[in-house]
């Protein structure tokens, strides 16, 4: 019997209940930035850190906090390529299309690990496991071809080593 | 070892392009050798030398100095411990010596490299603080004066003399004044600001607490890119300790000054690294251009009077004030006076930075210095300046390193980007990157960049399928002068720089009949 009710409490209360915990912890990460002159990039920075990308609800929070319209917010987080309005895959490649990157074959790195994952730049896996992302330099233009794989950052990439670290994302 | 109580001194960079091939899992495989050797170990994690084609490289230090290997592959380490690494035999020789390294002249990145990024002891004893004991012994016009007297220009690509620039923020009237870094190092081909950040960042904070007192502003903000976390996390440590050993805060080593420092992360828009887009972004707005004037000088960030110089050249500034405005004058080349940290990028041998006074020509660099393609192909063309430089045929490699020279030459010298194509670069892809780059990352203000660019690209496609390529071709010229006189700022303004320096000095690239339609 409790397993029912706690099935329907999940059906009926819990999606309002995560939305308003979602707005209690979005409050508290903008509260952090109170005092701050300009705070809307950190106070986003810290959204997207806490939560994987910024909810849509933070736009009319910030906006508040900030005495500032909800449209100038949203025309902030739409600007910067950083900013997603929804969450990435579980890893996200970062592949460098920029020139330095591009003299040292970049290109058919970047073929490869396109064909491997089965995306396109910007793309998503069906079952959220890889997010690939165009950048522009990592200012790593002396050991290129260079990439980022979560955190960790990748040169002299071929599409031999590229090979080796998809393979480790893919399941 | 024969005393087990005098420690072996091995540095192991932690600098990103380091660790981008592997210098941490080097790091752990020294670390397991010399336990396994009972060796008394002492690793330091320095920044860089700029000698990137030996990252990672592996210094160990020796009573005739520090003794380089590279580039180690953790599976090397057990080879080079029995072949007496722990002893300095074997390996490049003295790092000192290398051919790369001892040609330059080193004041901005004298200690990139050297010491530990994050040791107040290190900096200290490589001439740490000399240069802002000396500012607070100054008026602040007298550290203005000696700053336009050393000829400093501003390292970001524009050349304005940064004395000049100070002394406008000086003169303006208001009690509240910036000092603002820009550190959004986002040219490929670039490196050198985040080398410095993460190599030598109290010399960084050196030089904003030196623009801050000659200026008479209490707050500094460094902003840079969020592709960047390592720089961000040595950035910020470093900005609390030397705020917690007196270097920053209310009480700037016992001046009686205030100087409070702060860093800012961008969101990755190229655009920010224009000043004015730099500024708003901090404000927290869009990364959108301001029209000119006002000058930042005299409405800047929050509409206070703002220096805004590049990380370069406030770490320019310690030097200037400590060894002298004509030591730093001394070096040079007609009106670009000091050196130069120059980043060799892309198909080169030897990649890496190098700082160098005014004046060494293009071929020298990319040849002798750079050791020419890494493929070891023909070089085809070399851009300087960023993406939004222009492309240098080796006909041009007698043009001098100098911001005169390059405009001269149709190009820029930009933030000291050096990227070297070998002969299967394609020019016409390269035009056409030119133009794509400048459509995703356009602010979106001005109509010439905003809406010019995807034009660009478009009529870059057409060339390149062979349809009416004569019209084409100088409708695209055409294009190219509205966008150069038209822009707000030098995103773009400047893109033409590659695109015409490409149809210019590579026309065959640009001379493509029609193609089969499954080609395109």
């Amino acid at each position: 019997m409790a397993g029912r009710w706690g099935k329907l409490r999940e059906g009926i209360v819990a999606p309002m209940s995560h939305e308003m915990a979602e707005r209690e912890r979005l409050r508290e990460v903008i509260a952090r930035f109170a005092g701050v002159e300009g705070a809307t990039l950190p106070v986003l920075h810290a959204i997207q850190a806490e939560f994987g990308h910024v909810p849509a609800a933070a736009v009319s929070l910030i906006a508040e906090a900030e005495n500032r319209s909800r449209a100038e917010i949203h025309g902030v987080v739409s600007f910067y390529h950083d900013f997603r309005e929804q969450p990435a895959g579980q890893h996200v490649v970062k592949l460098c299309r920029a020139e330095a990157c591009q003299s040292m074959g970049g290109e058919a790195v970047a073929e490869h690990v396109c064909r491997r994952l089965g995306l396109s730049f910007g793309e998503t896996a069906a079952d959220g496991s890889v997010t690939l992302e165009p950048v522009f330099c990592l200012g790593l233009c002396s050991t290129a071809p260079a990439a980022m794989v979560d955190d960790r950052l990748v040169g002299r990439l071929t599409p031999a080593k590229a090979e080796r670290l998809v393979a480790e994302l893919l399941p | 070892m024969s005393a087990l109580n005098v420690p072996l001194t091995i540095y192991v960079p932690q600098d990103a392009a380091a660790l981008a091939v592997g210098a941490d899992a080097v790091a752990d495989a020294i670390r397991i050798e010399a336990g396994k050797r009972g060796l008394h170990l002492r690793l330091i994690r320095n920044g860089s030398r700029g000698l990137h084609w030996l990252e990672p490289l592996v210094e160990v230090a020796t009573p005739a100095g520090r003794v380089g290997y590279g580039p180690v592959e953790p599976e090397d380490v057990a080879r080079l411990f029995a072949e007496g690494l722990a002893e300095g035999h074997g390996g490049l020789g003295l790092v000192e010596e290398i051919p790369f390294l001892k040609r330059q002249t080193r004041f901005t990145f004298a200690r990139c490299g050297v010491i530990a990024p994050l040791s107040l002891d290190d900096y200290a004893a490589t001439d740490g603080w000399k240069g802002l004991a000396r500012a607070i012994s100054l008026a602040p016009a007298e550290i203005v004066a000696e700053v336009t007297k050393s000829g400093l220009r501003g390292r970001g690509g524009a050349g304005f003399p940064t004395g000049i620039k100070w002394k406008t923020v000086l003169d303006a009237p208001g009690t509240q004044k910036y000092v603002v870094a820009n550190a959004d190092e986002g040219d490929s081909g670039t490196f050198a600001d985040r080398m410095l950040m993460e190599g030598d960042p109290f010399h960084l904070i050196e030089g904003m607490a030196i623009a801050g007192i000659a200026v008479g502003a209490t707050k500094g903000y460094i902003y840079t890119r969020s592709e960047y976390p390592h720089a961000i996390a040595i950035m910020n440590s470093a900005i609390a300790m030397a705020r917690d050993a007196g270097f920053l805060g209310g009480n700037v080593m016992g001046s009686g000054r205030r100087f409070e420092l702060e860093l800012r992360v961008g969101a990755g828009a190229y655009v920010c690294g224009e000043e004015t887009a730099l500024l708003e972004s901090i404000e927290g707005k869009r990364g959108q251009v301001r029209a000119k004037p006002p000058l930042p000088a005299h409405e800047g960030l929050f509409g206070k009077p703002t220096v805004i110089n590049n990380i370069l050249s406030l770490a320019s500034v310690p030097f200037i004030l400590h060894k002298g405005a004509q030591a730093y004058a001394d070096l040079g080349f007609g009106r670009s006076r000091g050196t130069m940290p120059i980043q060799l990028a892309g198909n080169l041998k030897q990649g890496g930075l190098f700082e160098v006074g005014f004046g060494i020509t293009l071929g020298e660099l990319v040849n002798e210095v750079g050791g020419g393609t890494a493929s070891g192909r023909p070089i085809k063309a070399v851009q300087v300046g960023g993406p939004l430089g222009a492309y240098f045929p080796p006909a041009l490699f007698d043009t001098p390193f100098d911001y005169e020279a390059f405009a001269k030459a149709g190009g820029l010298i930009g933030h000291g980007g050096v990227v070297v194509f070998d002969d299967t670069a394609d020019m016409l892809k390269q035009a056409r990157f030119a133009l794509e780059f400048c459509a995703i990352e356009s602010c979106g203000k001005c109509t010439p960049c905003r809406i010019g660019s995807t034009r660009g690209v478009e009529t870059v496609d057409k060339i390149a399928a062979g349809r009416d390529v004569t019209a084409n071709l100088s409708l695209l010229e055409d294009l190219c002068e509205t966008m150069k006189f038209g822009s707000l700022c030098a995103l773009g303004g400047f893109t033409p720089y590659p695109v015409l320096s490409a149809l210019q000095h590579f026309p065959d690239d640009f001379a493509r009949g029609p193609m089969p339609a499954a080609a395109e």
